[in-house]
């Protein structure tokens, strides 16, 4: 590929635009055996890397994310300014740029470490406004509380507050997690072997692609989609219950 | 880190390659511009059918946001980029060969049709917190289905709505990066990746690089919020943009241009009791991407 460079995945995917369209018009446009050949191959970098840097991911961007809340909260002001400012623009750039900078800044870090570092401090700011709201929404009567019962401030964070607030942030979370889920891909700028990208590596040597990205495409829309009807079922029951 | 010491060599290399920055970052504008613009229509078509009340119209609806949405930006990108064109391969007679040969456009196509669908979800729910008592007043009233969409509900409605539209909108720019590695876009981010072979002095490119983005996404934000605005207002919620931009500072909503800033209790409410509004900004809007 000519135009794209700096990154592995020019040697991996090709040109779509330096194709040999006499080869492509002989070939058939589905092929079920290259499609259940292709398949393993890709269901495993989705369960080792895919899933791996989702779930990572997420576990970073719930606690980093409730830490930036308290902190937000806790913090003098010009303190809690900075913070908020730093959260706002990660949140408010690009994770594809993020990723390229954190990996060629930190080149002693593995492409995977970066990823899941990356997406999960990403998805930190994002989920650090949810709990934000969640603390908000703690009825002021706690608070006052927990002053009346001379509580110090860290069981107060424990055990009033934290539990209250962290109840209806839950579905959100799930949103962010599904939706981290699917920016997965982006991490093929820095050549990780995620789905998409050992999709684009078992396509490219015979330009057959309309397998494997179809199929990664269904299996995105297979993970992703119960996923985000259980989060709604959830959230519903959440707020029924309230 | 070597920010600090190499700036003389950074400020040379930038000013060099500055005509192709500035070009990459027009591009980066024209995808959002035009993706954006596209996103919006679809959103505003999928929006209204998917909550319209004819099973007919809202379950295809329905079908194509749910597909559009769970289907990943990347692979969205790469059907169209590498399958889609094999169809033309295969039939050389079918027209529009050009359009899907055109990498821009299938890059703007890709980012609409993805966020689109997220935005149709957020038409939908806002024509849903409508007061019903509004939609019982146009049949009422006998008004025609173009007539109280445009009258009544959908003002309405687009108040609603900005918030979502302003965070989804900020999505698509940063999405609109992916397109670097999409043949023939040279996009914002593909010419800064540039930058990166000819220096050592990468740290400092790629952050101003961000500081870039940053502060599109806030001139993004600044000019929803100004929309949105002038949409309470005209609602009879809020004060005016002239008001706003007055430098009378009582009449001016306190700290109005952040992003963050906590949503005033006296801008959510209308004074006859509206609905409860999302709080704006380009925060995190709970469900508002998922």
């Amino acid at each position: 590929m000519i135009t794209v460079s700096g990154t592995l995945l020019a040697e991996t995917i090709d040109d779509p635009t330096l194709v040999d369209e006499e080869e492509v018009r002989q070939s058939p446009f589905w092929d079920w055996d290259f499609a259940f050949e292709a398949f393993p191959e890709m269901f495993m970098a989705f369960l080792q890397v895919t899933l791996l840097v989702t779930v990572l991911g997420t576990i970073i961007a719930a606690v980093l994310g409730l830490v930036i809340a308290i902190l937000l909260r806790v913090l003098p002001r010009p303190l809690a300014w900075i913070v908020r400012w730093v959260a706002n623009f990660i949140r408010m750039t690009p994770l594809v740029v993020q990723l390229i900078f954190v990996f060629w800044t930190f080149l002693w870090m593995d492409a995977l470490t970066v990823g899941i570092i990356v997406f999960g401090v990403h998805y930190a700011t994002y989920m650090s406004e949810v709990y934000r709201a969640g603390i908000d929404s703690v009825p002021k009567g706690q608070w006052e509380a927990t002053t009346a019962l001379s509580m110090s401030a860290v069981r107060t964070w424990r055990k009033v507050v934290i539990p209250q607030a962290l109840r209806s942030t839950v579905p959100s979370l799930g949103n962010y997690a599904i939706s981290m889920f699917k920016d997965t891909p982006f991490l093929l700028v820095i050549s990780v072997a995620e789905m998409v990208t050992v999709a684009g590596e078992i396509g490219a040597p015979t330009f057959r692609y309309t397998e494997v990205f179809t199929i990664a495409g269904l299996i995105f829309l297979a993970a992703s989609y119960p996923t985000a009807v259980l989060v709604n079922r959830l959230e519903k029951r959440l707020a029924y219950a309230h | 880190m070597d920010f600090f010491e190499d700036w003389p060599d950074y400020f040379e290399v930038v000013i060099n390659w500055s005509d192709r920055l500035l070009e990459g970052l027009w591009t980066t504008i024209q995808l959002t511009i035009f993706g954006g613009a596209l996103a919006f229509v679809i959103a505003i078509v999928l929006g209204l059918l998917a909550g319209s009340s004819s099973l007919w119209l809202r379950g295809p609806a329905r079908v194509i946001i749910e597909f559009f949405r769970g289907i990943s930006l990347v692979v969205l990108l790469f059907l169209l980029l590498y399958v889609l064109p094999q169809l033309w391969m295969r039939n050389p007679d079918l027209p529009f060969e050009g359009l899907v040969r055109n990498t821009f456009l299938l890059a703007v196509i890709a980012l609409g049709i993805n966020y689109g669908a997220y935005g149709a979800e957020a038409v939908r729910a806002s024509l849903t917190t409508v007061p019903k008592s509004q939609w019982e007043a146009t049949t009422a009233l006998s008004m025609s289905w173009p007539h109280k969409i445009r009258r009544v509900i959908f003002p309405q409605a687009w108040a609603l709505m900005l918030p979502s539209l302003t965070n989804l909108w900020v999505h698509l720019l940063k999405g609109s990066a992916i397109a670097y590695i999409i043949p023939f876009v040279n996009d914002f981010t593909f010419e800064l990746n540039n930058l990166r072979r000819p220096t050592d002095i990468w740290f400092s490119h790629a952050f101003i690089g961000l500081v870039v983005y940053f502060i599109l996404a806030l001139i993004l934000t600044l000019f929803m919020q100004v929309l949105e605005a002038r949409a309470k207002n005209k609602l009879g919620r809020g004060p005016s943009l002239r008001e706003i931009f007055s430098p009378d500072p009582k009449t001016a909503p306190p700290d109005a241009s952040l992003p963050d800033s906590p949503p005033d209790p006296k801008d959510m409410t209308g004074p006859g009791g509206g609905p409860k509004q999302p709080a704006s900004g380009a925060g995190a809007q709970p469900g508002g991407i998922r």
